[in-house]
């Protein structure tokens, strides 16, 4: 049996049991994203550093070590920044940029054994919904290679589909960790906001970024998530508090080998179903989709709820205010200077930083640059930018209150599954809409994940989004977990 | 909210941004459309509610946490590395005094 689609809990078993070696592992990785070249999901591959990570992991597998992640080959989503590998934000700006650090995520990830294959195309800066906005094309989905990824972690999603890697890393501000893995057919988690360091993530919307794991099973991220996470005195939005430093990986073990009734293994569960994810706009499809799965829970004994999140339509705007206004001040650090694109002719220092950054940036981050800017300037800061940061409080407090009658929000993670490349990219405002059921929980820093519950008439993933409260992961990936036992969207490919 | 040629050249300025002229035009029906989504906000009731800016916030105390104020080992050779112009261990910009 070929190692393509296995998860990694069974190529950890492989490894554990010496079937493989980490270095075979990478080796196979590396063939399988040359071979599928044409998905356009990988902006830097370098075999020589793969393999020296490899030959490293299998020195630890010789030592006696073992370890969950030992030797699982992953990939990066290009906004992680790496020692070796470039990091482009898939942006012109940064096209040869390599750093001289290791993100937090990477750092951590590599010691606990896991080997990079590279870096993973992506929207520049993270910033679009599609992965049509990188300045290297857009990637295809693996499903239908004439149609978009999601995104902003499409090239991380469109990996794993494919079978080039078991698990990469992304990043999510307003749903690109949830929506590309919806529409890829795989697994992922936003975790709490201030769970995951932030450190070495090129920045967007710092008071929204937050990076997690993408993998085939709710097991597999629960493996990553608990590798990632951590306090992180670099990152000042790194939470140090005794649930953010609290075992995932024990509380997620403890939480699935817990004895549960047949057909009662959701007994205890109340879970709640927000009118305004199933209003209009929502695909009949998806809408079906997402309700057999919820019903999957009720046939195991859960609650179902009814509840409302009243304010979801006004997370958009709300949204692209201030991930805009803070992008746009995140983006002012690229000036032509220090790191990033310098344009070739200019007369002073002042049309040589414009120049650079007009020729670095791509349209849609432009067009944020100069949204934030307008927000944020004098006259409308008040207006804007604090009235958004109001409904954001409103928003969060909705959640809190749906948290009173249920454990767990449940409902779609996109109004639709993937569109073909192109159909969207020249309606900004209908690209924004998109995102409706995963900007609240980005605004609310709660936790989010998609797991696949479906397919459509063409073949194409559907996500369900699970929601938790703040510090919930293990119990949202035990659930998932318990789900995909039940079921079989994991291997519909 | 509507964006004229005027409007965008004067805010793509504030941004240190050169927008061709030819494109200000659609760069300003995309910011009127988007700030026709983003107007929605003005009818909201906020009257007392504080803005928030850390989402956990909502929940607790938050105190963001500094680090220790001491260097960190900083790889200068590779930081220096990514500027296109440096000298003698220094990040070169064009002459600004004559």
């Amino acid at each position: 049996m070929s190692n393509a689609f296995l998860t990694i809990v069974q190529l950890a078993e492989r490894v554990r049991t010496k079937q493989v070696s980490a270095t075979e592992l990478a080796k196979d990785g590396l063939a399988k994203a040359n071979a599928s070249a044409d998905l356009n999901v990988f902006l830097h591959v370098d075999a020589d550093l793969t393999l020296a990570e490899a030959k490293a992991a299998d020195a630890r597998i010789a030592a006696g070590e073992t370890s969950a992640l030992l030797g699982i080959p992953i990939a990066h989503k290009d906004i992680f920044v790496t020692r070796g590998w470039r990091t482009t934000a898939g942006s012109k700006m940064l096209a040869n940029y390599v750093s001289p650090f290791d993100a937090t995520v990477v750092e951590k990830l590599k010691l606990a054994g896991a080997v990079s294959l590279g870096k993973l195309n992506c929207d520049e800066f993270a910033m679009g919904s599609s992965n049509e906005n990188s300045a290297f094309g857009a990637v295809k989905n693996p499903y239908d290679v004439s149609r978009i990824p999601g995104g902003s972690s499409g090239g991380s999603a469109a990996a794993v589909a494919a079978g080039i890697v078991p698990a990469t890393t992304g990043t999510d501000t307003g749903g690109s960790l949830r929506q590309p893995a919806a529409m890829c057919g795989i697994t992922a988690i936003k975790p709490t906001y201030g769970r995951v360091s932030r450190y070495g993530m090129v920045a967007f919307a710092s008071s929204l970024d937050q990076a997690g794991p993408m993998a085939h099973t709710a097991h597999d991220c629960a493996l990553l998530l608990d590798a990632m996470a951590g306090f992180d005195e670099r990152d000042s939005t790194s939470l140090n508090s005794e649930k953010a430093k609290a075992s995932i990986l024990r509380a997620f073990s403890d939480n699935i080998s817990s004895k549960r009734p047949p057909n009662g293994e959701f007994a205890h569960l109340r879970i709640g179903v927000p009118m305004e994810f199933f209003a209009d706009g929502l695909n009949n499809e998806v809408a079906c989709a997402v309700n057999a799965a919820i019903d999957t829970f009720k046939k195991g004994g859960a609650t179902l709820v009814d509840i409302s999140l009243p304010r979801t339509a006004l997370s958009i705007p709300a949204y692209y205010v201030i991930a805009p206004a803070e992008a746009s001040s995140n983006l002012s650090r690229f000036d032509g200077v220090r790191y990033g694109h310098r344009a070739a002719e200019y007369t002073d220092l002042n049309s040589m930083i414009s120049n650079s950054r007009s020729e670095g940036f791509g349209h849609e981050v432009k067009r944020r640059i100069l949204t934030g800017a307008y927000v944020l300037s004098h006259g409308y800061f008040d207006a804007y930018y604090l009235q958004a940061q109001r409904v954001r409080r409103l928003i969060a407090q909705d959640f809190q209150a749906a948290f009173q009658q249920c454990d767990l929000i449940m409902g779609p993670v996109a109004p639709t599954t993937a569109w073909k490349i192109g159909e969207k990219s020249t309606d900004p405002t209908a690209m924004y809409l998109e995102d409706i059921f995963t900007l609240g929980v980005s605004l609310a820093g709660l936790p989010g994940m998609s797991v696949p519950c479906g397919l459509d008439k063409n073949n194409l993933p559907i996500g369900l989004q699970i929601i938790g409260n703040y510090f919930d992961e293990a119990r949202m990936l035990s659930e998932a977990h318990r789900f995909q036992q039940l079921t079989d969207w994991l291997n519909s490919k | 909210m509507s964006f004229d040629p005027a409007a965008i050249t004067q805010l793509a300025k504030l941004a240190c941004l050169n927008l061709p002229p030819d494109s200000l035009s659609q760069m300003g029906d995309d910011m009127s459309a988007i700030f026709g989504l983003i107007d929605t906000l003005q009818a909201v009731d906020t009257k007392g509610v504080a803005p928030l800016a850390h989402p956990l916030a909502t929940i607790e105390e938050l105190t963001l946490t500094c680090r220790a104020d001491v260097a960190m080992a900083t790889d200068i050779v590779g930081s220096l590395a990514n500027a296109s112009e440096t000298e003698n261990g220094l990040f070169l910009v064009p002459r600004v005094i004559e």
